[in-house]
């Protein structure tokens, strides 16, 4: 078996299954109960809280955990607004980033917010002059991602610290945390995920000052410091503590390798398949790959490449049930034949040169068969 | 006497088979008893052309009214209370089950008839109804008589040992008994209109059986899923069956490289259909059942229908033929497959689909095509790649 969708989600370590294991079997209290149990509860999130500053290089008074990268990017953005609704109602994100942004903004719109989406170039990177030109006293949020989860961009996200005026950023880190150097000085607001750096589902986080004035939007016994009730996941929770110290440890080292990895591949399918577009940029990161076989369909190439055990992806993992184009390559300035033979490969520390020499193999294979046949669509 | 539920269960149109009567009424019955098999001490009788049901009390009404709805072959339903065949008693029980309902439905007024079907008993049917509607009126003050409009219209039915007292008729579906007409091989896709059209034939007794055809990997195996769920909504109108599942993509490359592109369609469903009649004569269905109707796709054309149906010579049953879409969406929202039908997933037919399909083909021509072709053994080889499977009632 070889996987390469680690965008849509990862294998997670051994030492993190078990400690979800033991969070599930022992030590299974709830953090608010007074008892022993309830100790050992909170003391694991107490850890992984501390675990995950630490790796962000941010102290632990702000993490507040989430069930995961769409309730953060919720909290983030719809907290935010209508917390600053007094300082104006302007908000600036851009067309490539993920549902759990756009659907909130759109939400946003809907309650009367004023939101502006930036284009992107060829590349899926903005630029930095729109935003300048955007950005006035109104604006009270930008939400822009650090690296996009279908192509793999990389938003000139430091720069846009410097022009950003009063507005609060938040960047969605979900595809760099663990990957990426990341500073946290850059934004106000940061969104991290737990399955994405081969750690549990139902878990993520938002980074946030005490500051910044956000709505929780979920509300009840008043864990997170209030800004998210609800008993605290603890297993997913300690799970996602320790992958993010274990993935921090060896950044430099994987994000290397990545990109030997991604290399590889990219100049075996130019070199040996006709009709390639590489949609990911130069600068990029090197988890992800993301190219069109023209005159195929994506969706054929991986159940064809899934029935020798590898395993790729469309796009993003989110919209690929729906019969929707692609809102990144499009936006992208991709036609919609461009779009459609889109195929996304994307690593991590788990894969090895070998597997991309059997996974080229697999493609050459494939794409030509699949183009003899190809006139019908 | 009340620590029983009953059931009145009325067949429908095999009351009308003459000597076949009996045996038509066993098979309901026997169904009846096959899917209220669940639940303890459940007791299925024939008495008079009707079907008797009695259940526990501790078992709700609702939920063998939920199993009864399953069945073909059932014209209407009545719950009931049973008194013994004496009119003290009677009234007794007519007025605890009125007293219930003006508890639970707060009705207030009503009406009685009365049916005498033993004719040894003393009291005439008009005489019953006057007597029973004037001791309710006694021991259920808030109630008056309404002959026009009544909340309720209350049977009393005299039989030789028992008397029955009910209201209301549930309708069912009808139809006849499942396993009294043969079996089918229905071609089932994942689309709205092939599941209602095994539904129909069903209900018209047929016992059915399902070929599912797809082109992984140009579909994908959760295509394949959503087939296998509707089946098993399909399973609980007709019990637990079969379905064959075939790879069509090697007929489809065959097609692709040597015949013409807008007669990729056509000639693909004949294939289906032929591939369809080795599989139903290897597992002694009679006829092939599509969800063809009229006009609806290129396919379905009358020209197409007449080239299609040449492939073959079993006959191939087409229940939803002049139907519209909206009529057949309807049935599938009653019967519960149409949620899972509409869901977004490439099936067989669509992946090769020509730009400009033929509306009006020509069997000649066709014929043309296919002699290019070794029908025969691709037909042969995609009857031995069919894997089986049994699917059960969801």
């Amino acid at each position: 078996m070889i996987y390469l969708d680690n965008s849509a989600t990862t294998r997670p370590y051994d030492q993190v299954a078990e400690k979800v294991v033991y969070y599930m079997t022992e030590a299974y209290g709830n953090p608010s109960s007074l008892h022993h149990m309830g100790l050992l509860g909170e003391r694991a999130v107490k850890k992984a809280r501390q675990q995950i500053s630490s790796a962000l290089g941010v102290t632990d008074q702000k993490v507040i955990f989430t069930s995961g990268g769409t309730e953060a990017d919720n909290l983030a953005i719809i907290g935010c607004a209508l917390a600053n609704r007094r300082s104006g109602n302007h908000i600036i994100t851009t067309k490539v980033e993920h549902p759990a942004v756009l659907e909130a903004c759109r939400h946003l719109e809907r309650e009367g917010f004023d939101v502006e989406y930036l284009p992107v170039g060829r590349e899926g990177i903005i630029d930095i002059a729109d935003l300048s030109e955007a950005v006035n006293d109104r604006t009270i949020l930008i939400s822009v991602m650090h690296v996009n989860n279908e192509v793999g961009a990389v938003q000139p996200v430091e720069r846009i610290g410097k022009i950003k005026r009063n507005a609060i950023l938040h960047l969605d880190c979900v595809q760099s945390f663990g990957k990426l150097p990341l500073a946290a000085g850059w934004a106000d607001l940061i969104t991290v995920s737990s399955h994405k750096i081969h750690g549990p589902k139902g878990a993520g986080c938002l980074c946030a000052d005490r500051t910044i004035k956000i709505l929780p939007q979920i509300l009840g016994g008043g864990q997170e410091r209030a800004m998210r009730s609800g008993t605290e996941n603890v297993p997913s929770i300690a799970g996602f503590g320790l992958s993010a110290q274990m993935i921090a440890e060896n950044m430099s080292e994987h994000g290397k390798k990545a990109a030997q990895l991604k290399e590889f591949l990219r100049q075996g399918i130019v070199g040996s398949i006709p009709d390639v577009l590489v949609n990911t940029p130069a600068n990029s990161s090197p988890f992800i790959l993301n190219i069109s076989f023209l005159g195929t369909r994506g969706e054929v190439l991986l159940h064809h490449l899934e029935q020798n055990g590898i395993y790729v992806s469309t796009g993003a993992a989110c919209s690929s049930n729906k019969k929707e184009k692609s809102h990144v390559l499009a936006a992208m300035g991709r036609t919609d034949k461009e779009i459609d033979g889109a195929l996304r490969f994307s690593f991590s520390e788990f894969n090895t040169m070998d597997e991309m020499e059997i996974v080229l193999d697999n493609l050459v294979k494939a794409v030509s068969r699949f183009r003899k046949l190809g006139s019908f669509r | 006497m009340n620590e029983r539920n009953i059931f009145i269960v009325r067949s429908g149109e095999a009351a009308l088979k003459g000597h076949n009567k009996p045996y038509f009424e066993k098979m309901l019955a026997e169904r009846i008893r096959k899917l209220l098999r669940k639940f303890d001490g459940v007791e299925v009788r024939r008495m008079g052309g009707l079907i008797f049901i009695r259940t526990d009390k501790q078992i709700a009404k609702a939920d063998v009214l939920k199993e009864l709805s399953k069945v073909f072959g059932i014209a209407s339903i009545s719950p009931a209370v049973e008194a013994p065949c004496e009119m003290k008693a009677i009234a007794d029980e007519a007025i605890a089950y009125m007293n219930n309902l003006i508890l639970e439905q707060g009705i207030r007024t009503f009406k009685v008839e009365a049916k005498r079907a033993d004719k040894n008993f003393p009291i005439q049917s008009p005489e019953i109804a006057k007597t029973i509607g004037g001791e309710i009126l006694k021991g259920c003050k808030v109630l008056s008589v309404d002959v026009h409009h009544p909340d309720v219209n209350l049977f009393i039915d005299v039989r030789s040992d028992i008397t029955y007292i009910y209201q209301q008729k549930i309708s069912g579906h009808g139809g006849l008994p499942l396993g009294t007409n043969g079996k089918g091989l229905i071609l089932l896709s994942g689309g709205i209109d092939s599941p209602v059209a095994a539904w129909m034939m069903a209900k018209r007794g047929m016992s059915i059986e399902a070929l599912h055809f797809h082109s992984y990997p140009y579909t994908s195996e959760r295509a394949q899923e959503k087939v296998e769920e509707l089946a098993s909504i399909l399973a609980i109108y007709c019990s637990r069956f079969k379905m064959h599942t075939i790879n069509l993509l090697p007929v489809q490359e065959q097609l692709a490289m040597n015949c013409p592109e807008e007669e990729m369609t056509i000639l693909l469903r004949r294939f289906m259909m032929r591939i369809g009649e080795a599989v139903a004569q290897n597992q002694n269905c009679s006829m092939l059942i599509t969800g063809e109707s009229l006009g609806q796709v290129a396919s379905q054309t009358a020209e197409s229908i007449v080239v299609t149906d040449a492939a073959v010579t079993m006959p191939v049953m087409r229940p939803l033929i002049a139907m519209d879409k909206v009529d057949i969406m309807a049935i599938a929202k009653e019967i519960g497959t149409y949620e899972i039908s509409i869901q977004p997933y490439e099936d067989c037919c669509t992946v090769f689909l020509p730009k400009h399909p033929i509306t009006k083909p020509r069997i000649n021509k066709i014929l043309d095509s296919e002699a290019v072709l070794d029908v025969e053994g691709l037909v042969a080889s995609a009857v031995d790649s069919a894997t089986t499977k049994d699917i059960y009632p969801a």
